[in-house]
C-alpha cells in the first residue's frame, strides 16, 4: 500500500504540490490525469525518493521513503519507474540493459538474471531483439524496453510516468497494450497519462490534479460521466 | 648522404634505448596521470564548483606554467629544499603526471557531464547505489566521449616528455642530440629520431581509431 500524507513540494519559490492526500491499495490500478505543471509527474518521483519532500510523509507498505533511516537503494527495488524518456543504458544490448540491475542490485546469478530478463522481454514482445543496442530499436521498442528492465526487478508497485509522451503516435498502442498486459496481471500501478482512453479503460480509480492540488478523484466511470469540479470539466473539455 | 652516414649499429640502439625512456616515462605519467585525473575528474564534477576551487586553482597551476619551469623548479624543490635523494627520473614522471592528471581531470569532469542526468535517474531508481551508477552506467559512457581526447593528451605527454632531459633523464631527444653533438648529422638524426617519435605514436592513434569505431557500433 502507498499512503501519501500531506505531501507539500516547492521548487523554489514554486508550489507544485499543495498538500496531497491519496492512499493506492495493493493490486490497484491509478492513473492520473491534469494539464502541464499540475505537479502529477513530480509525485511519482517524490513515490521512489528521487525528489525530496518538503512536508508531510509518504509511506510504501509502512516503510517512510523520505525518513533519514530508510535505505532508498532498497526501497527502489520495490518500486518500478518508467519515464517519459526511454533511459536506455545505450552501452549495453537490450539483454544486458535488462540484466545490469539485477546483477547488481539483487546480485543474481547471471544464468538466473538472464533468464528473468528474457522472460520479461518475451512478455513485452521484444524476445528477438535480446542482441541489439537500443540505437536500433524503435521508441517503442526502446520504451518496451525500459518496461521489461523494472519488471526484471521483481517490483511490488510499478510508476509510469507520460511513457507514451514522446512517443510517434502510431507506437503508442504497442506500449499502452503492455501496460494494459500488466493491469490484467493484478500489477499496482500508477500511471500519469494523458491518454484519456486508456485511463478510462483500465483504471480502478482516476485522479485529476491541477495547479499542486488533487482537484477531484473518482471511479473512471463516474470521473468522466459526471465530473464535479469546474476546472476538471474544462480540462475534459479541452482534450476531446 | 643517408646511405653515407657515420651511424653505427651501436648508436641505434643507443637511440632504441632513449626511445625506451620516453615510453617507459610516458606509459607512468599517463598512468598514474589518468588514475589521478579520473579521481580529480569525479570530485570536480560531484562537489560543484564551489567546493572544488582550491583543487581547481591547483590543476590550472600544473596546466599553465610550462612543463620546463615546472620540471626545473620541481626537482630544485625536491632535492635541495626537502633534501629527498631521489633520481631525476622520479621527478620527471611525478611532474608528468601531475601535468597529465590536470588536463585529464578536465577531460574527465566534461565526459561525466556529458551522460545524461536522465539516464543517472534511471540508473538510480533500478535501486543502483551512486558508485554503481557510476561505474556501470556513467564511466562507460563518459569514456566513449572522452576517449579522442584522452587520446590526444596521451600523445601529447609523449611529445612533451622530450623536456624531461633537464633533470638528466636521458630520453629520445637527447639522445639524438648526444648523437648530433658527436656525429654533426643534425638531419639525418633528426629525420631518424622523428620516426621513432612516429613508431610510437602511431599505435596508439590507431588503437584509439579502433577503440572509437567498435563502441560506436552500439
Amino acid at each position: 500500500m502507498i499512503e501519501i500524507e500531506n505531501v507539500r513540494k516547492s521548487f523554489g519559490a514554486l508550489e507544485v504540490l499543495k498538500g496531497i492526500d491519496l492512499t493506492v491499495a495493493k493490486g490497484e490500478v491509478l492513473t492520473v490525469i491534469g494539464g502541464s505543471g499540475s505537479g502529477k509527474s513530480t509525485l511519482l518521483t517524490c513515490i521512489n525518493g528521487l525528489e525530496p519532500i518538503d512536508q508531510g510523509r509518504i509511506l510504501v507498505d509502512g516503510t517512510e521513503v523520505h525518513a533519514k533511516s530508510t535505505n532508498l537503494n532498497q526501497l527502489r527495488r520495490r518500486i518500478g519507474i518508467v519515464f517519459q524518456q526511454y533511459n536506455a543504458f545505450p552501452h549495453l544490448t537490450v539483454l544486458e540493459n535488462v540484466m545490469l540491475a539485477q546483477r547488481k542490485v539483487l546480485g543474481r546469478p547471471k544464468a538466473e538474471a538472464e533468464a528473468e530478463a528474457v522472460r520479461q522481454l518475451n512478455h513485452v514482445g521484444l524476445g528477438d531483439k535480446l542482441k541489439v543496442y537500443p540505437s536500433r530499436l524503435s521508441g517503442g521498442q526502446q520504451q518496451r524496453m525500459a518496461i521489461a528492465r523494472a519488471l526484471a526487478m521483481s517490483p511490488d508497485y510499478m510508476l509510469f510516468d507520460e511513457v507514451t509522451s514522446a512517443l510517434d503516435p502510431q507506437l503508442v498502442g504497442e506500449v499502452l497494450d503492455t501496460l494494459r498486459l500488466l493491469a490484467s496481471e493484478g500489477m499496482t500501478m500508477i500511471c500519469v497519462t494523458h491518454e484519456m482512453k486508456f485511463a478510462r479503460e483500465v483504471s480502478d480509480r482516476v485522479a485529476f490534479f491541477h495547479q499542486g492540488v488533487m482537484a477531484e478523484i473518482a471511479p473512471p466511470a463516474q470521473l468522466f460521466e459526471a465530473p464535479q469540479n469546474a476546472d476538471l470539466r474544462k480540462f475534459l473539455a479541452a482534450t476531446h | 648522404m643517408f646511405f653515407d652516414t657515420a651511424l653505427s649499429t651501436n648508436d641505434l640502439i643507443f637511440l632504441a634505448r632513449g626511445a625506451g625512456m620516453t615510453l617507459i616515462v610516458t606509459a607512468i605519467s599517463v598512468f598514474f596521470g589518468t588514475v589521478m585525473g579520473i579521481v580529480f575528474g569525479v570530485f570536480r564534477y560531484q562537489v560543484g564548483p564551489w567546493w572544488a576551487a582550491p583543487l581547481t586553482f591547483v590543476l590550472d597551476i600544473f596546466r599553465s606554467i610550462p612543463l620546463l619551469i615546472q620540471l626545473v623548479l620541481a626537482n630544485a624543490f625536491v632535492t635541495t629544499v626537502l633534501g629527498w635523494r631521489v633520481s631525476g627520473f622520479t621527478v620527471a614522471c611525478g611532474v608528468l603526471s601531475l601535468y597529465t592528471a590536470a588536463y585529464c581531470a578536465e577531460i574527465v569532469r566534461g565526459g561525466i557531464e556529458a551522460v545524461p542526468p536522465t539516464l543517472r535517474r534511471a540508473a538510480r531508481s533500478l535501486g543502483m547505489s551512486w558508485g554503481q551508477d557510476m561505474t556501470s552506467v556513467v564511466m562507460p559512457l563518459a569514456a566513449r566521449i572522452a576517449l579522442p581526447s584522452w587520446i590526444g593528451l596521451a600523445l601529447g605527454v609523449m611529445k612533451d616528455s622530450a623536456l624531461v632531459y633537464v633533470v638528466q633523464v636521458v630520453e629520445l631527444l637527447k639522445s639524438a642530440q648526444i648523437l648530433i653533438t658527436r656525429l654533426q648529422e643534425p638531419l639525418f638524426l633528426l629525420i631518424v629520431c622523428g620516426s621513432f617519435y612516429f613508431l610510437i605514436s602511431f599505435p596508439i592513434a590507431r588503437f584509439g581509431g579502433y577503440l572509437e569505431r567498435k563502441w560506436s557500433r552500439d
